[in-house]
């Protein structure tokens, strides 16, 4: 068998003595485009800036490609909450790309000609080169996503950990965004990303991770995007009825 | 009017070129430090570090006598971090918020740093708390000289030379780190940087040159370098790099500006550098390019990229669907 691109075993996180994410045991094959979803304060985002690290799991292990995270760090790229920073921040929609390729460079080379190619390589294939100049509190939500997704290509990792990409955003970055995650997939890159909206996950992942506070499933899209999955992860009949009629609502 | 202009150099002569100097060098290394503080939305912290290195300074002076020793650094950087510790110990144990917190560490140990004065070091002392209030920098003439290129440089010069060269090949060599760190906590934990050793990294090194700064412009005025320039830059531009030579500029401004209020009104020379900037500030907001409130009453409204409308009618329909 191959070595799966991401594999957990009991990874257990706590916030003040409290658990937050018990136990989460999965094997994530290489070349495979996940859906994490789950409830609200299922732990979604605790999942994956656990596995990356940045925030301390009390227990349980990681590895990626077979080997721990640190030995791999550079294979796995890190897309945070578009509301995790201030877009304020005095920095250039190529500053923000050319972070994505800080990883490699340590902690003191400079980006050269090679970097600055691959950050505008990575704009162009999200649209945004035209902007490069451009202050990024000037963008809107979506160009602002995209952004941190043109971040992430220039990462040029093999694993990518995505924390609500589709977050308030528009219906035309949002087809693109999934364009960019098919292609990716494409060319073997294995995606895991954090996703809210029940009705789009089957249609834009090939696997979905069920999630609350405990691994409730992990699988192929058609085994594990079942009623009763469904109900076990939200928790009972009322909560799902209830989405069911926002949805309702907002059509 | 040449009158005016000539004015310190007829009254002071060299001493003059001195003065624009050392409140220069005083205000860059805080301007640059306190850049990142702005940034990382911790002005507020560097104002605690700036009163609480106090009793650092007290107790090092204490067993050293000399308040050009070394260990004053050492011991005002380790009050400097206690009181960080102390702010985050408040908030994190208690139910006490931060701002809270931080009104407690620094006002209990600049409070711990006065008693200490007056009872270990008695009132008779070269410390004392005229000078922690406002700083010598108008004594700075009458400092001890030393022979430098010809020219008899007054130490205080010399010290703070070194703590702004020290200070800018840091920031020139954790550049990135600093930059990617304060912009983006998550990316750079993923990258394998540690927050918390930049933070007390970098609380260190606000330590360091709040207490250089301290003996110059006391411990209130040297909040001001900390945060005026960088708040100044802030205005006038959208690059950090741009921010951190304008932050730079605005230094130098406020010390030429602050010596001819210093000749003219015959004030407290760090009073009247502070007075200067904070006027360059109120200049920056008004006639600022970027965010110029001149400039905006002149046009009809504000300025938007060209497809930002288009955008928000996309996400306001996507939502509703």
């Amino acid at each position: 068998m191959a070595t799966p691109a991401l594999e957990t075993h009991d990874l257990t996180v706590t916030y003040h003595k409290r658990p937050v994410l018990y136990g989460v045991d999965v094997t994530v094959p290489e070349g495979s485009l996940v859906g994490i979803i789950g409830p609200n304060g299922a732990g979604k985002s605790t999942l994956i800036k656990s596995i990356m690290g940045v925030v301390p799991s009390s227990g349980g292990w990681v590895k990626v490609f077979g080997k721990s995270l640190k030995e791999n760090l550079h294979r796995v790229g890190y897309v945070p909450q578009r509301e995790s920073v201030d877009w304020d921040f005095p920095v250039t929609v190529m500053d923000v790309a050319l972070m994505g390729t800080y990883g490699r460079l340590g902690l003191f080379r400079r980006p050269g000609k090679e970097e600055k190619r691959r950050a505008s390589e990575a704009l162009e294939k999200v649209g945004m080169l035209p902007y490069s100049n451009r202050q990024i509190g000037n963008l809107s939500g979506g160009q602002q996503q995209r952004v941190f997704l043109a971040r992430a290509l220039a990462q040029d990792s093999d694993l990518y950990l995505m924390d609500e990409p589709f977050a308030g955003v528009d219906a035309a970055t949002e087809a693109a965004i999934i364009a960019l995650l098919k292609e990716m997939r494409e060319r073997g890159k294995t995606v895991l990303v954090v996703h809210h909206d029940l009705q789009s996950a089957s249609e834009y992942f090939d696997r979905l991770l069920l999630l609350n506070m405990r691994l409730v499933a992990f699988g192929k899209v058609k085994d594990v995007f079942t009623p009763e999955l469904l109900q076990k992860t939200y928790g009972g009949r009322l909560t799902l009825l209830s989405e069911v009629a926002d949805r309702a609502a907002k059509l | 009017m040449m009158d005016y202009l000539t004015l310190p150099w007829d009254v002071l002569g060299i001493g003059a070129f001195w003065l624009i100097l050392m409140a220069f060098l005083v205000a860059l290394p805080c301007s640059q430090v306190g850049s990142f503080l702005i940034l990382r939305r911790m002005a507020l912290t560097g104002d605690a570090i700036s009163h609480s290195v106090f009793p650092g300074v007290v107790v090092a002076f204490y067993f050293t006598g000399d308040l050009a020793s070394p260990w004053l650094i050492v011991g005002a950087g380790l009050a400097g971090l206690i009181s960080t510790v102390l702010i985050e110990l408040i908030h994190k144990r208690t139910r006490v918020k931060q701002d809270a917190a931080i009104g407690i560490s620094f006002t209990s140990l600049f409070a711990l740093g006065v008693v200490l004065l007056e009872t270990m070091l008695g009132k008779n002392v070269d410390l004392d708390l005229e000078c922690v209030l406002h700083g010598r920098l108008g004594l700075l003439l009458e400092d001890e000289t030393l022979p430098l290129l010809g020219q008899m440089v007054p130490q205080p010069i010399i010290v703070m030379t070194g703590v702004s060269l020290v200070t800018i090949v840091l920031m020139a060599l954790f550049y990135r780190v600093l930059l990617l760190s304060s912009f983006d906590t998550g990316l750079a934990a993923s990258y394998g940087y540690r927050p918390a050793l930049i933070h007390y990294g970098m609380m260190f090194a606000v330590s360091f040159i709040v207490v250089a700064a301290f003996q110059a412009v006391g411990a209130i005025l040297v909040i001001a370098l900390l945060i005026l320039p960088g708040a100044a830059a802030y205005l006038c531009s959208h690059r950090l790099k741009t921010m951190l030579a304008l932050a730079a500029l605005h230094c130098l401004l406020s010390a030429v500006g602050g010596l001819y209020i210093h000749v003219w009104f015959d004030t407290n020379m760090a009073a009247s550098v502070v007075v200067c900037g904070a006027v360059l500030l109120l200049l920056a907001w008004l006639l600022g390019p970027v965010d110029g409130l001149l400039w905006k009453w002149f046009k009809d409204e504000p300025e938007h990229p060209d497809n930002e409308t288009g955008d928000k009618i996309v996400t306001h329909s996507a939502c509703s669907h």
